[in-house]
């Protein structure tokens, strides 16, 4: 191991929302070439977590530290976290009626990737073998940004986003929900084809351990109340599936 | 004294037809009298009957009182005495970018028409202040029969059409501003396109104020003969001045049996400019007319683009943006009347108020007892972008046809948090992300533009979202 700076760092992360305490102290690393896995209740501020990795702004973050490679994200804008290699899969993808698919991901490639990569056969051929791989129909790309699109489609134009984005570190918050197994296994793939062989890395916040199977997490993490209080392996995931959370909460 | 010296002199040599004082400029002093009408009347050389026309026009305007709806505080403001009503920057209309005053000439370069007439025009008129500069049309149409002139010389070479289609639309007792105009106007577009021709290009007008205080009037007038097709363009632009400049045109469209007029205005008026512009077109059977009118700038607009469906199958479309920023105020819509059966409209309309700016959508749609079997679709969406601003839905549909099918969707919305960090997360800055949902928000509109207006309006939106974000 020529480096030891670790792709993800949260340290003693507090942070609130409308000055309520949601994160309680995360701490969190994940290393080049990992997949993490967070699960928990509702409310237990996973997508806390993902929106201030990402830098939603009706989040305060009241202490701790967030870096990417050695870089403090918590100085950035979010859209510089995006350009510096953060990529963020809503629960909840936004519709911006009127702008169409196509070409938002040409403007998002190129404000993340750099001009050159939205241009030319070569952004063509890898968005056409993208939507194939996802089984999106072409038809897509002149649809308007999530504006109608269905509950699976929201999901798979996420991971249509990430393919095409190519970020260091891919946190993808419930991305699974909804989907049948079909579309789970597809999502997985996605990630995993953006992971391997690269030195890029992910966070999956999820509440079943079906898509886990899939992509074998390296840790899965426990959340309860703002606090990690758990973490295994994959075979975690498999114990909270069949125990649910409360045994957990016990021990604390 | 109405006029200037210069003015008067050539006004003075009327019967023996009109000479302008050598590279001179005309203007009117501020204020409007009967003398001021017949004045420009006698300057412009033109037939008895169009005098008598401004006359009573001008007499109506005096007794007409100010519209008591819209923005009445706003209308209160303007001061009549306060306006130049005539002003002329060049001698002559000419057909050669050459041969216009180099200052004026810039402008234009500046603003790129010279560059747009070479791409993609059929023809290009040009006016500044009063008259036109500039006036262009290609060779093959114009062999086809195509008449584009601007208005005065459409008088001067079509007084017998001019004679019959002038004021059929838009009477002169149709409103206070109309009156005014019918007094005062100056330029504008006259467009005849015969029988069965199909001008395949648009054809584009820029107008242009210059000068502080000035009153710009112009008067266009189209007529499609039976069969024929036109898209005609126009742009408007003015400096900004601390005083207030006031443009009050009126737009007349006769569209013959089975023919088609797009009327496609994009509005980037100054926020000192009074655009207070009377526009309606009659359709005839299976006749189509459509206005495309996007209202970008001006202090207060008062616009409500009208279809008359008079023939049978007729068929009409307003597709409308405004943006109201700060201190300005839209006051736009769409008036459809169903005079026979089988017609049916469409109206779209789309607003965003920023910065404490107002939108208004006012909107008539009627169908008469007679009509049977029309249909009508209103949608209006509006999009307020902070707290401050404000957008006002004035709908009213009043059908005395119990066949019509009628639509009505209206919808208010605020562009989301959650929008802008979905947007931000993908890279692009604030500003870029509030661009993105306001463009996409005109993008119905947006897209009934031809290519390079459609760009230029993007890019405006852009520019007008810099410096936004609080």
């Amino acid at each position: 191991m020529e480096t030891n700076i670790p792709l993800l760092e949260i340290s003693g992360l507090r942070a609130s929302i409308g000055g309520v305490e949601i994160l309680k102290g995360i701490d969190l690393t994940i290393n080049e070439g990992e997949i993490h896995a967070i699960m928990g209740r509702n409310g237990s501020g996973k997508t806390t977590t993902a929106n201030v990795v990402m830098g939603h702004p009706d989040y305060e973050v009241d202490s701790g530290k967030v870096s990417l490679s050695g870089t403090d994200l918590l100085e950035l804008e979010s859209w510089e976290r995006a350009r510096a290699g953060v990529f963020l899969s809503f629960q909840y993808p936004q519709a911006v009626p009127g702008l169409q698919v196509g070409n938002f991901l040409r403007k998002s490639v190129s404000s993340i990737l750099g001009e050159e990569f939205a241009k030319g056969t070569e952004f063509r051929n890898k968005l056409r073998d993208s939507i194939e791989e996802l089984g999106i129909p072409r038809s897509f790309l002149s649809r308007y940004v999530n504006d109608g699109f269905s509950g699976g489609e929201k999901k798979r134009f996420e991971i249509l986003q990430l393919m095409l984005l190519r970020p260091k570190l891919a946190i993808l918050d419930e991305t699974d929900s909804g989907l049948d197994i079909d579309g789970i296994k597809t999502v997985a793939a996605g990630v995993k084809a953006s992971i391997e062989g690269s030195k890029s890395g992910a966070l999956i916040i999820t509440h079943y351990s079906r898509i886990l199977e899939h992509v074998k997490p390296d840790k899965v993490h426990v959340l309860i109340g703002g606090e990690i209080v758990a973490t295994g392996g994959y075979e975690l995931a498999i114990e909270l599936e069949e125990r649910g959370y409360d045994w957990l909460k016990n021990d604390k | 004294m109405a006029i200037n010296e210069e003015a008067r002199d050539a006004v003075g040599d009327y019967k023996a037809g009109w000479h302008d004082p050598e590279n001179s400029t005309i203007r009117f002093d501020f204020g409007l009298s009967e003398k001021v009408v017949r004045d420009i009347s006698a300057l412009k050389d033109e037939p008895e009957w169009m005098t008598e026309y401004r006359v009573k026009a001008y007499n109506h305007f005096k007794e007409r009182p100010m519209p008591s709806w819209g923005n009445s505080e706003l209308l209160k403001e303007i001061d009549f005495e306060k306006i130049c009503y005539y002003l002329r920057s060049s001698k002559s209309t000419e057909t050669d970018w050459e041969d216009v005053p180099d200052d004026i000439r810039n402008t234009f370069d500046r603003l790129g028409i010279p560059e747009a007439e070479q791409k993609w025009l059929s023809g290009v008129t040009a006016q500044y202040e009063s008259e036109a500069v500039y006036h262009s049309i290609r060779e093959d149409l114009e062999s086809q029969g195509v008449i584009f002139l601007d208005m005065d010389n459409g008088l001067k070479s079509h007084p017998e059409l001019v004679k019959k289609w002038f004021c059929s639309v838009v009477p002169l007792t149709d409103n206070k501003f109309a009156a005014l105009n019918t007094a005062v106007w100056s330029g504008g577009s006259f467009i005849y396109v015969p029988k069965g021709v199909k001008v395949e290009m648009p054809v584009q007008a820029y107008f242009r104020i210059n000068a502080k205080n000035m009153g710009q009037f112009e008067r266009t007038l189209i007529i499609a003969d039976e069969g024929s097709s036109i898209h005609y363009v126009e742009g408007c632009t003015a400096p900004t001045y601390s005083t207030d400049s006031l443009h009050s045109a009126v737009v007349e469209l006769v569209a013959l049996p089975g023919s088609h007029i797009r009327y496609s205005t994009i509005q980037n008026w100054s926020a000192n400019v009074y655009n207070l512009v009377t526009k309606r077109g009659i359709a005839h059977e299976n006749a189509t007319i459509e206005w495309v009118d996007g209202n970008i700038g001006s202090k207060l607009t008062m616009k409500y683009p009208a279809v008359i469906l008079k023939g049978e199958g007729a068929h009409a479309e307003v597709i409308s943006v405004a943006y109201s920023g700060q201190g300005q105020h839209q006051d736009a819509g769409a008036k459809i009347h169903h005079l026979a059966s089988n017609t049916t409209s469409k109206i779209l309309s789309k607003s965003i108020s920023k910065k404490g700016g107002r939108g208004s959508y006012r909107g008539l749609v009627k169908v008469s007892p007679k009509a049977e079997n029309c249909k009508l679709n209103v949608v209006c969406d509006a999009l307020i972008l902070d707290e401050e601003s404000r957008s006002d839905t004035y709908p009213t549909m009043e059908v005395s046809n119990p066949s019509a099918r009628c639509e009505h969707e209206a919808s208010v919305s605020k562009v989301s948090d959650d929008q802008i960090f979905y947007l931000m997360s993908r890279g692009h800055s604030e500003e870029e992300a509030l661009a993105m949902i306001v463009n996409g928000f005109f993008e119905p509109f947006t897209k009934e533009l031809p290519m390079e207006y459609a760009v230029e309006l993007n890019q405006l939106m852009a520019l007008e979202m810099e410096g936004s974000i609080g």
